[in-house]
């Protein structure tokens, strides 16, 4: 399954994760707590600096998902020269793209195996109290394999439908869908219990 | 053991592959999409605990940055974002729908999936979506509550359909219907 990580590879790619995520918590707290353009205004230029420094493509990777922001941005400045405090919601547009776009950063510029290494030793504290670590390793290595493979068969039945139908299949499909996705999750789950099942 | 950790993972994968499929546009030009009718299946079908596991699953994923948000969206940029809110409240949603079909048992399941969904999957989910609109863009939360206001009849579409989803599966796999074993 093809993840969110860039393929360019930045100096960033090769900082810990966990690194990572604590300078983004941090960031993202101070973001929310000072309410000056200036502050803002500086910390956007340079977010979008760090964008382009690995080269167009990332830059463009970047700027595609921010562009997903537009309705928000559009309703935002249009809201705030309507009422007149522009100066607002300037500010209130530059902390969501800057917070979303290092968000995005972090994710462009670390891999899913290192983010879920991550998640696994946030977690590891936890099998102290009784949570199956393994369970979570495995239904996540689950997820990532049926998710195409539940797309494919969403395809498989819309192509049917559409062969015998003119009219789209949209919801009819999904009860189809629901029971062939009961179905896989009852031979995997046999298959498991054949290959000694989720403890160690 | 190994059947509930493959029913919450496919069930995670359900909500994903939901978010696959085109979606619809209604009469008055706002888009559905499949995605939270996958929450609420996980509620109506799974129950309050694996439904909101198989939810969670999914969240965690989207976090760690697979595109699994309908639209190809995931990553950390989307905990952050204005629709946060909806996203977080994923599992609490499911929760509570599997949770209200769980203990009312006497009425006719469609009827109470539905009601369930309606509850958790619109009431609980807006109340997150509505607060993380409301933080994000710093509006109070009556004007970010009308901003939504045009994806009620849809999700309301989606609660009728997880209702007869349920229904229809709890007669043709009831052995898997969780929320009823």
């Amino acid at each position: 399954m093809i993840s969110l990580t860039s393929p360019v590879r930045t100096r960033a790619s090769g900082w810990p994760a966990g690194l990572k995520l604590s300078l983004l918590c941090i960031a993202t707290a101070v973001l929310f707590i000072r309410q000056d353009i200036a502050f803002h205004v500086v910390v956007f230029a340079v977010t979008a600096a760090v964008y382009v420094l690995p080269g167009a493509r990332f830059a463009r990777a970047g700027a595609r998902a921010l562009w997903r922001l537009w309705p928000f941005v559009v309703l935002v400045a249009v809201w705030h020269l309507v009422i007149g405090a522009g100066g607002q919601g300037a500010v209130i547009v530059l902390r969501m793209l800057t917070a979303v776009g290092l968000a995005n950063l972090v994710t462009m510029t670390t891999s899913l195996s290192q983010m879920i290494a991550t998640v696994m030793w946030l977690v590891a504290p936890l099998a102290k109290i009784g949570l199956n670590t393994r369970a979570l390793a495995l239904g996540i290595a689950l997820v990532v394999r049926f998710t195409p493979a539940l797309a494919d068969k969403g395809t498989a039945l819309t192509q049917a439908w559409a062969a015998r139908s003119p009219r789209r299949s949209s919801w009819r499909i999904i009860l189809p869908f629901a029971v062939l996705a009961i179905d896989d999750a009852e031979h995997v789950a046999e298959a498991l219990r054949a290959r000694g099942g989720t403890n160690p | 053991m190994e059947r509930n950790l493959t029913l919450i993972a496919l069930f995670a994968a359900l909500i994903a592959a939901l978010g696959l499929i085109p979606q619809l546009t209604l009469a008055f030009g706002v888009p559905i999409t499949a995605q939270s009718l996958g929450v609420m299946l996980c509620g109506t079908v799974l129950g309050a605990k694996r439904g909101a596991l198989a939810v969670l699953l999914f969240v965690l994923l989207v976090a760690v940055g697979l595109p699994l948000l309908a639209g190809g969206r995931g990553g950390l940029g989307v905990f952050v974002s204005p629709t946060a809110g909806f996203v977080i409240g994923f599992p609490f949603a499911a929760f509570i729908t599997g949770l209200i079909v769980e203990n009312w048992r006497n009425g006719p399941l469609a009827m109470v999936a539905g009601v369930a969904s309606v509850i958790g999957g619109i009431v609980v989910l807006y109340a997150f979506g509505i607060s993380g609109l409301a933080w994000a863009l710093q509006k109070p939360v009556a004007e970010a509550a009308l901003l939504v206001t045009a994806f009620i009849p849809g999700d309301l579409i989606k609660a009728v359909l997880a209702g007869l989803i349920t229904a229809a599966l709890a007669r043709a796999r009831p052995a898997s219907v969780l929320s009823r074993a």
